[in-house]
């Protein structure tokens, strides 16, 4: 707190924004699927509410008054008198897009977004003629509000409101204001205290208080929570009476006021102190009935903080019940699930040095294992506690950097809102697995190759809703962003339900840009796979999303860049799915320590389904120069690692040879042959990109336990690249 | 002697600058963020004031009000209402409840510190 506390404060009010933002979006979206009921609604104005009054804080004028008009509006709906259907719900998200960005606004000191204004009166449309002036006449009442009390008057603005000003053209000179003023019980039962108003009267002006005892009983009598004073007040004849009148506002309704332009006034307000029977005045003197003078001595406009301590006692009856003290001392200011703001710096820094913990615990276990200890030894069942232990802390740290999916996902909702509006299309989406937790650099890094995605999904992938309609689908069109956890990785699948990828199209296209040799026979999956290409876009009209210079070869990429893998699949008239496999942590992974030609490679266990040793009878050939393997009555293809990587020329026979079964995401499977399995492990994962680009086949590198470096081979995308394959083309691409 | 003060808000920023606000002017504050968090609170504490927001989660500020007043030993404990609203029908339903005060969001801290004094002291 060394630096200014506000700033902090104004930092964390944008975190809770944030917060704020994500809970009016799911509320919202709650309210997309038919959940009307009262509290979402209230969420949803709760929300809007609070960034209002925290804006209304820090002076964020134009925050407040787009987060008010918006309130306004959500408060028409909670009160019921607003009905809620499909167009103002889409107006809703509109508005809390806008609200959205009049926050980040607010926070990086930018002007407010364009086409906020059209927004909010598209929005106040809903409410028609049914409450034209509220709003405007609201946005005012709610600056003047921390102004009007300069007057020296408390803070506590016993009202400001619904204050008819009654003094119409009333000489400003005319004679002294009389006022008597009479509590009832009720005022007490509210906890207040007619010193307080009469102090606060003082500080108008030069004011004559007298104090109404006649109604007050013998002691015998009294009956303390009963209310048996009233108040008579001269005050300046030039006071405002709305002024004077403002003083009672919040007490009004519960004692008698009578304002009057004379100089003599006549107690009688007795009839109404029968009705009281509660209010405690005990202090008064049970026979003083002669009304006692007060005149204060303090300048009208006195500093309001010395006007606080001096009393006027006569007319201040004793406190109804004095607080008592010593209370427990215990601390309530309890912030249930509380945070930490931790720089991530100092998480990455963390990582790193788990992970060389990770190397460290391996080379020890190898040279353990090198001093041939027995395994049950102490040293070895302590390291293998040891692992444990390294295990543990390691998916802690990841936990801390592991955030869930959701504020990415309700990004992408705005995404689609945008592009289905820009194109005129019906589009919902659908979210499914948002709590899936992924790691932070992960979820930054995949927010363009999504946003790209969804854009793709809503212009190409669904049809107008003409169209749909006679294709005999609902008119609206329905992309679903989904996000699960699946052995290891975290799989992120984009799925539409549009027309299918029109693979003649993007066939002819293919061919017409020189990407596919004409008289390639391509199968589905690999024509779907052309749209990854480089230089390939299927806009055949330019809408208003595509031409933003983006293609699926760079989303690709982007992916890759993450050690992801990116599939695609297609059904004509169903829809198409874009399925993104991304590994949990960047730091970090399970592999299977391999040797090729002398060389020891990591595979990821993710990736592995099986291993075995092939027979003769496994191997079939397949052209001239490829082989398949026969497992479990499947064909898979062949491919030799020592070949592909380049360290040896294929063997003329691999029978006895060892393989790795492995799936891709999108279901191939394919067998890598390997001359040896050495051992699997945790490996830390070392980024090889930065030093030498994307190495097809290869997704990193890591250090062993004896100190060599091993490459972290990517299998799907080694396959993807590879030379035997029997298909022609892939061969001229990678050439 | 410090004035003990309980300020009921859902908002954290709004905490945060009450913090700030009566912590600087020598208050004793506990906060809770509802209004069933507030009268939680309030069971082990004696506050000489209690400040509240009307809209909050699970009990709002008009329950809150009316609960502590429904307890003896807080009948006459000042209740201030800190909120955005300034509508009348509000105010009238927040006095029914048995509210002191009515402080209009945002607030000027040192007049929300009179106020308190005013009201409680």
């Amino acid at each position: 707190m060394s630096t200014d506390p506000m700033a902090e404060i104004k930092a964390s009010f944008f975190v809770e924004c944030d917060e704020l933002l994500e809970s009016l979006q799911d509320a919202l979206t709650d309210m997309d699927e038919g959940n009307y009921d009262s509290e979402t609604i209230n969420v949803v104005f709760r929300a809007v509410h609070s960034i209002k009054g925290g804006a209304g804080a820090f002076g964020l004028d134009a925050l407040v008054a787009f987060a008010h008009r918006y309130e306004t509006v959500m408060d028409e709906v909670r009160s019921g008198r607003l009905e809620i259907d499909h167009d103002s719900l889409k107006l809703f998200f509109h508005t809390a897009d806008f609200l959205a960005d009049q926050v980040s606004a607010a926070r990086d000191g930018l002007p407010e977004p364009d086409g906020s204004e059209a927004c909010l009166q598209e929005l106040e449309a809903l409410m028609g003629d049914a409450l034209p002036a509220p709003v405007e006449e609201d946005v005012s009442d709610f600056q003047p509000m921390g102004l009007s009390l300069d007057l020296g008057i408390t803070d506590a603005e016993f009202g400001d409101f619904g204050l008819p000003s009654l003094d119409d053209g009333a000489s400003e000179n005319d004679a002294a204001w009389s006022l008597t003023f009479t509590p009832s019980d009720a005022l007490y039962a509210s906890g207040n205290d007619p010193a307080h108003l009469l102090r606060t009267l003082r500080e108008l002006g030069d004011v004559t208080v007298r104090c109404d005892l006649t109604a007050l009983p013998e002691f015998d009598a009294l009956d303390t929570p009963q209310s048996y004073l009233s108040w008579h007040a001269t005050l300046p004849g030039e006071l405002d009476e709305s002024d004077i009148r403002e003083v009672f506002d919040f007490v009004e309704d519960v004692c008698t006021l009578e304002l009057t332009r004379e100089t003599q006034t006549t107690p009688e307000a007795d009839d109404n102190l029968s009705l009281a029977d509660l209010a405690p005045q005990v202090e008064a003197p049970p026979n003083s009935v002669a009304p006692t003078d007060i005149v204060p001595t303090e300048p009208p406009e006195s500093e309001p903080n010395n006007t606080a301590p001096a009393d006027n006692p006569a007319a201040a009856p004793a406190p109804v019940t004095p607080p008592l003290k010593g209370a427990p001392q215990a601390n309530a200011t309890a912030e249930p699930g509380a945070t930490v703001r931790v720089d991530l710096e100092r998480i990455d820094r963390l990582v790193n040095l788990v992970g060389e913990l990770v190397i460290n615990q391996a080379m020890l276990a190898q040279s353990v294992a090198e001093a041939g200890l027995p395994q049950n030894s102490k040293v070895m069942t302590g390291l293998e506690a040891f692992m444990m232990l390294t295990r543990d802390i390691q998916d802690s740290v990841m936990m801390i950097r592991a955030q869930p999916v959701k504020p990415l996902f309700q990004r992408m909702g705005r995404i689609v809102r945008e592009a289905s509006a820009a194109v005129a299309k019906e589009v919902r989406l659908r979210t499914e697995g948002e709590a899936t937790e992924v790691d932070k650099t992960v979820i930054e890094r995949l927010a363009d190759p999504l946003t790209h995605m969804i854009r793709n999904a809503v212009d190409h992938g669904l049809e107008t809703p003409d169209i749909r309609e006679a294709a005999g689908k609902p008119r609206e069109g329905v992309i679903t962003l989904s996000a699960q956890h699946r052995s290891g990785r975290v799989v992120i699948e984009i799925t539409d339900d549009g027309a299918g990828i029109n693979r003649k199209k993007v066939l002819e296209k293919a061919i017409s840009k020189g990407l596919v040799p004409p008289e390639a026979n391509l199968s589905d999956g690999e024509i779907d796979n052309l749209l990854f290409l480089p230089g390939f876009s299927t806009a055949d009209q330019i809408s208003a999303l595509s031409g933003r210079g983006v293609g699926m070869d760079v989303v690709r990429s982007s992916i890759q860049a993450l050690g992801g893998r990116i599939a695609i699949t297609s059904e004509p008239g169903k829809g198409t799915r874009f399925s993104i496999s991304l590994p949990l942590t960047l730091a970090v992974l399970d592999g299977m320590v391999i040797n090729v030609a002398g060389e020891t490679l990591v595979v990821p266990l993710s990736a592995i389904i099986e291993t075995a040793t092939l027979t003769s009878d496994d191997i079939r050939s397949l052209g001239p120069q490829t082989n398949v393997i026969h497992v479990r009555g499947d064909f898979v293809p062949l491919y030799d690692l020592g070949a592909e990587l380049g360290y040896r020329a294929p063997k003329s026979s691999y029978e006895g040879g060892i393989v790795l079964l492995t799936a891709q995401d999108d279901g191939e499977r394919s067998a890598l042959v390997v001359d040896a399995i050495m051992e699997q492990r945790q490996v830390v994962i070392k980024g090889l990109q930065q030093s030498y680009g994307h190495i097809p086949g290869v997704a990193a590198a890591t250090i062993l336990g004896d100190g060599q470096i091993a490459l972290i081979l990517d299998p799907a995308d080694l396959v993807q690249n590879a030379s035997g394959r029997t298909r022609g083309f892939d061969i001229a691409l990678a050439g | 002697m410090s004035l003990k003060v309980l300020a009921v808000d859902d908002s954290r920023t709004i905490r945060d600058m009450l913090k700030l606000a009566l912590n600087d002017a020598g208050f004793e504050l506990y906060l809770a963020e509802d209004g069933l968090h507030g009268l939680e609170v309030l069971e082990g504490i004696e506050p000489d004031a209690i400040i509240s927001d009307i809209n909050m989660p699970r009990l709002d500020g008009f329950g809150f009000i009316e609960a502590v007043r429904g307890q003896d030993k807080h009948r006459a404990t000042p209740i201030l209402v800190l909120t955005t609203e300034s509508a009348p029908e509000l105010k009238a339903r927040a006095r029914a409840a048995g509210a002191t005060g009515w402080i209009v969001k945002p607030f000027d801290p040192s007049k929300l510190v009179k106020a308190l004094n005013m009201v409680a002291g």
